[in-house]
């Protein structure tokens, strides 16, 4: 489902990706883990098409990017850090304008699923600038499932929840996998990924130095191995 | 077809073999995977084909989302339009005190015309500076840009939104003037240029604000980067309002009326155009 041959990205003088390969199957959960710096969201922005390799093939649902970056957007949900959310509209009127850019059909039934699946039914006509980070979260996700992608990609999805909002949104990241959708996350917290993903990926220096399946790795040892990798 | 090894670093990963084109705008077949306990994957959809209308329909879906939003947000927060307005308003009452009017009504025409532009383009710069720089701080730019959209429908949107921002400022403002300066303003065809102006300054600002927002001087280079480029519209605007403030004959308006049209047509052109590799990262 996801794919990338040689990747590269240089900006200016630093390159950022030294040629990853990459595979993603389809329905799989992939934990993409480095160091800052490692290129992980830049490897990301690639993949959803916000930026162009300087080198090298990626592929995401069957399309070639950059050439098809329009197709691969249809079938693509992207969580970051950033919400990607308006605060001065309302939690649905957010849903609303991405339904409409994504060309989502029967929408005012798709906004109450969304809303429904990830708890903000009842804060639907509140302004998303009186959400805490948590709900801002849970509403990206929203967001970013409304037009049911096949590929999702969370860009350390965790990054500013506190600890019962990291919990909801594993809760949140499961249903989305159990979907079976593609999902690739990167993140720092090695037993959050152990705990959610199929398989873990460590990126260093810009190429994938370590890739292992979930019933491969001791989590007690995987610390380490983390350590010895990315050092 | 070519075959290459799994990468060195991939666990118990076959072969994989991938069409030689790497244009290919289909999907491929199904990469072979070896792990297989993952959950059900969810099907892989066909490229869309899509008829003009379609297409057509998309378009203006887009461009409609981006300005309702736009306009929604506006409703609410009130932060361009206020500082448009207030900055116009002072704008407006400096040069009534700075200006002697005690003239002729040729002279007063082109002060006026003057002041009525100055004003309009230095409100427009703010206005068109913060409604880019505002997805791009709140980190909705990139909400936009994944939208599966032709990203010329987010740059109509975006142009539209600050016409009509600008064109909220200006039906406040030509009363005001009209009565700081005691010269009418509402007059049909003044009217008209101030918008083909209007549309002019929102289409290339909307562009070359697009492309200032990744630069880390932002405010000051939107102005340098757009005034030597709206030259042209400035200069038309300012001498067909001129012209129609002094009473003057078609043959003296019409030209500028024209270049006036020409510069947006052109604009609005080449926006469509580039817009999707000045966005690009």
């Amino acid at each position: 489902m996801i794919e990338t041959r040689s990747l590269t990205k240089n900006f200016g003088l630093q390159r950022v990706l030294r040629g990853v390969d990459l595979a993603v199957a389809p329905g799989e959960f992939v934990a993409l883990m480095g160091p800052n710096g490692a290129g992980k969201t830049t490897l990301l922005r690639i993949l959803a098409t916000l930026a162009r390799p300087s080198f090298g093939q990626a592929r995401v649902a069957g399309f070639p990017l950059p050439a098809g970056a329009g197709e691969v957007r249809r079938r693509l949900g992207v969580v970051s850090h950033h919400p990607l959310l308006y605060g001065d509209l309302t939690a649905e009127e957010n849903l609303l304008f991405y339904a409409r850019m994504y060309g989502v059909r029967q929408r005012a039934q798709r906004l109450n699923t969304v809303l429904e699946q990830v708890g903000l039914a009842a804060r639907r006509r509140d302004l998303v600038r009186t959400f805490s980070r948590g709900m801002q979260q849970r509403l990206a996700i929203a967001r970013a499932v409304l037009h049911e992608p096949e590929v999702m990609l969370f860009d350390e999805p965790y990054t500013g929840l506190d600890q019962d909002a990291s919990a909801m949104l594993d809760g949140v990241l499961r249903d989305v996998a159990a979907r079976g959708r593609t999902v690739l996350m990167t993140t720092h917290d090695l037993a959050r990924g152990l705990a959610l993903a199929d398989r873990m990926v460590i990126l260093s220096r810009g190429v994938i130095a370590h890739s292992a399946r979930r019933g491969e790795i001791d989590p007690a040892t995987f610390g380490q191995t983390y350590a010895s990798v990315v050092n | 077809m070519h075959c290459r090894p799994p990468p060195a670093v991939q666990l118990r990963t076959e072969y994989k073999c991938m069409p030689n084109s790497s244009t290919d705008s289909h999907p491929a077949a199904p990469l072979p995977v070896a792990d297989t306990d993952v959950p059900r994957p969810l099907p892989a959809s066909p490229a869309r084909t899509e008829s003009w209308q379609q297409k057509a329909a998309d378009f203006l879906r887009a461009a409609g989302a981006v300005v309702w939003k736009d306009l929604s947000a506006e409703r609410r927060s009130k932060e361009l339009v206020s500082a448009m307005l207030v900055f116009s308003l002072l704008v407006v009452l400096i040069f009534n005190f700075a200006l002697e009017l005690e003239r002729s009504r040729a002279t007063l025409a082109t002060v006026v015309s003057g002041v009525l532009w100055v004003t309009f383009i230095f409100a427009g710069t703010i206005g068109l500076n913060r409604s880019l720089a505002m997805e791009k701080d709140r980190g909705s730019l990139d909400g936009l840009l994944l939208a599966p959209v032709d990203r010329s429908a987010l740059y109509f949107g975006k142009a539209a939104g600050n016409l009509l921002f600008m064109g909220l400022v200006e039906i406040i403002i030509l009363p005001v003037l009209s009565v700081l300066f005691n010269l009418s303003l509402i007059n049909p065809l003044l009217l008209l240029v101030v918008l083909l102006g209007t549309l002019g300054y929102a289409a290339v600002g909307t562009l070359l604000a697009s492309m200032a927002i990744h630069s880390r001087a932002r405010d000051v280079m939107l102005p340098i980067l757009l005034f030597p480029v709206a030259i042209p519209v400035l200069v038309a605007s300012v001498k067909a309002s001129a012209a129609i403030l002094a009473a003057a004959g078609w043959d003296e308006i019409g030209p500028w009326i024209n270049l006036l049209i020409g510069y947006d047509v052109i604009f609005v052109a080449i926006a469509f155009m580039v817009f999707d590799y000045i966005v690009e990262e």
